[in-house]
């Protein structure tokens, strides 16, 4: 639909019937050339395209788990207990009968859904506390920044552990530790951002117009950040979906029976000796999962760069 | 408290320093102006005089640390600015007083649409609805003979020239009706013609609105064209003031004919241009007395003691030159 149009940088006749579309097309037209720029370069990457299918195929798989999976994640069948993929069973089964690559697939709902949230509260959280420090700065600043030093200074699937332990074993508490713990990467980087950004002179123009420091921060500075953001979004969500999965794998994150990836392969150890597939498709996907985000997240960061696009 | 003959604006013995490694850098010392409701004031002088120093100062836009407004007064319609609360000054930019600058290049977020932008200008300072701001909007852009407004609303300023993109601020900023502008070198970035343009513009709304405006500039000519009055500056201080035909046709002030000596003229034919010798002098260590001194060519004993108080050779016309001391003048010196 209206493909011919998307990255032409010329204005061809506007059609004479206006409906929500082309209103919509025209209003943001800026921003759809913009994108369809970005897509064609990020289609001429070759690690993009692959991190994007991976990504792509895990949402798919998550979002089709309840329609695609054969069996039923939880429903526990001791006759069919530790069978060897194959047959009905492509994955094999575990120690209670359960459908391997059926928990896999409700596994990839369970992982991206934190990554997502996770990366929505740091990311959210950071950029603000990040724009703020680095737009008042001073002692404001001082005081802020050492506090993310410190966060910082622990190695954060060490940080988490302690957090989630504290907060108790659940699949919430170990969002709200591994959400706590990305909080000062992006504060940090957001800050960074926002020095360079707080002397332009629009920031002045709007000073000397009577706006206030916070309105500043959230009408210039946090928008030119964003573009950040995203990218580091995009690179944090493979870590946390790893730090999540070791979190479960040692029992502070998801309960059983959930199917999380993580608590897969922690019960699955036990049997790694004669039941090798009970822990490795689960690995495996964490695997391909956190390299599908780490390649996606440098490419966009190459093509988000006007410094390095070519 | 303000009445009709009392001006605008009076600043008095400012002085502005900066804190640095270097040293005190003393950007500004006694400066004093004053500016009238309605009067558009020039202010010239050299790069690093100090004129965005004192712009920025009267709005409290000094960044501190390092800069740091250390003794003076501004009063803007009778009260002091220096002793508002940040609340109050807040009130007092874009409301009363408005500042456009040099770079119409950086003005405006890169982010978001010109329409978008001067809403938000619109919303903060007037209650008003998006449809009501929308039309406000539209409405400035038409006065400042933006062609097709409605549709530059939904651009973004990479799209716009330079000159519209400084129409665009100066629709911004005269939209909330300030009682005075402060136009910080405002075309100096742009094409010679656009200048016309966007000074004949600037000028029309101001006289109209009967908006004063400190206009700051390096470019003579401009001024000669466009203001009431000018100040001059040199090295941190103003150093003559007077009605823009009188600075022009008799500069008192040794720097002033220099400055005016030094524009080229196509009518005579000139071998090399003229300068004044010299150059700026560092405002960490600034000469004794007079700061020009160094550089003068008419200086005598005084100068490099005493630092040179106002003296009136002529109604309105002010200049701090020992040049122009009468009889009591003289008779300090001898007793220092």
């Amino acid at each position: 639909m209206a493909g011919e149009r998307i990255g032409a940088w010329g204005r061809g006749k506007r059609p004479l019937r206006i409906n929500v579309f082309d209103e919509f097309r025209r209003q943001y037209a800026w921003q759809i050339r913009e994108l369809g720029f970005m897509v064609r370069l990020l289609g001429r990457n070759p690690s993009a395209v692959a991190g994007f299918a991976i990504i792509a195929g895990m949402v798919a798989m998550a979002l089709a788990a309840p329609v695609l999976a054969p069996f039923n994640p939880i429903q526990i069948s001791l006759g069919d207990r530790l069978l060897p993929p194959g047959g009905a069973h492509w994955f094999g089964t575990d120690e209670l009968g359960r459908d391997i690559l059926t928990r896999v697939m409700y596994g990839a709902r369970i992982s991206l859904w934190i990554g997502v949230i996770v990366v929505v509260i740091a990311g959210g959280l950071g950029a603000v506390i990040g724009a703020v420090s680095g737009y008042l700065g001073r002692r404001f600043d001082d005081l802020i920044m050492r506090v993310m030093d410190v966060i910082l200074s622990f190695p954060p699937l060490v940080l988490a552990m302690a957090l989630a332990a504290a907060l108790g074993p659940s699949l919430n508490n170990a969002i709200l530790a591994v959400a706590f713990v990305m909080i000062p990467k992006f504060a940090r980087m957001v800050r960074g951002e926002a020095l360079a950004v707080k002397e332009k002179q629009f920031i002045a123009a709007a000073r000397a117009s009577g706006a206030g420091s916070l309105w500043i921060v959230w009408h210039h500075v946090l928008p030119n950040c964003l573009s950040s953001v995203i990218v580091l979004g995009t690179l944090i969500l493979g870590e946390t979906i790893l730090i999540a999965a070791s979190l479960s794998f040692i029992g502070l994150g998801a309960q059983p029976p959930t199917p999380e990836w993580g608590a897969m392969i922690s019960v699955g150890r036990k049997f790694l000796m004669d039941q090798w597939w009970y822990a490795t498709f689960p690995g495996v996907f964490i695997l391909v999962t956190v390299i599908g985000f780490n390649i996606f997240g440098d490419a966009l960061r190459d093509v988000l760069d006007p410094r390095i696009r070519r | 408290m303000s009445g009709p003959n009392e001006p605008l604006l009076e600043v008095r013995d400012l002085a502005v320093q900066f804190f640095t490694y270097q040293g005190t850098v003393r950007a500004l010392e006694g400066v004093s102006l004053s500016v009238a409701r309605g009067e558009i004031m020039g202010l010239v002088g050299e790069t690093g005089c100090g004129k965005s120093v004192l712009a920025r100062s009267v709005l409290r836009l000094i960044a501190d640390p390092p800069g740091k407004i250390t003794a003076g007064a501004i009063r803007f319609k009778g009260r002091d600015l220096l002793t508002l609360s940040r609340r109050e000054m807040r009130r007092i930019r874009g409301n009363e007083i408005s500042m456009i600058f040099q770079e119409p290049m950086s003005s405006l977020n890169p982010v978001f649409t010109v329409g978008s932008q001067m809403l938000e200008v619109v919303a903060l300072h007037q209650a008003v609805g998006r449809e009501e701001g929308r039309r406000i909007c539209v409405e400035m852009l038409r006065q400042v003979k933006m062609p097709d407004a409605e549709q530059v609303l939904a651009k973004y300023p990479h799209e716009l020239s330079g000159g519209m993109r400084q129409r665009v601020m100066i629709a911004m900023e005269l939209s909330c009706r300030p009682d005075l502008l402060l136009a910080d070198e405002p075309t100096t970035a742009l094409d010679v013609t656009v200048q016309a343009q966007v000074l004949a513009i600037l000028e029309g709304l101001t006289r109209q609105r009967g908006v004063a405006v400190l206009f700051i500039s390096h470019d003579l000519g401009v001024i000669a064209q466009l203001c009431d009055r000018v100040a001059v500056m040199y090295a941190g201080g103003i150093i003559e003031t007077a009605p823009a035909g009188a600075i022009f046709a008799a500069p008192r002030h040794p720097y002033t004919r220099g400055l005016l000596h030094a524009i080229p003229r196509i009518a005579a034919r000139q071998e090399s241009l003229a300068v004044i010798p010299g150059s700026v002098p560092s405002l960490v260590d600034p000469p004794p007395g007079c700061r020009f001194h160094p550089r003068c060519a008419e200086r005598f004993f005084p100068c490099d003691r005493v630092v040179p108080p106002f003296y009136e050779p002529a109604p309105g016309h002010r200049v701090a030159c020992h040049l122009h001391a009468g009889e009591e003048g003289r008779r300090s010196w001898e007793r220092s």
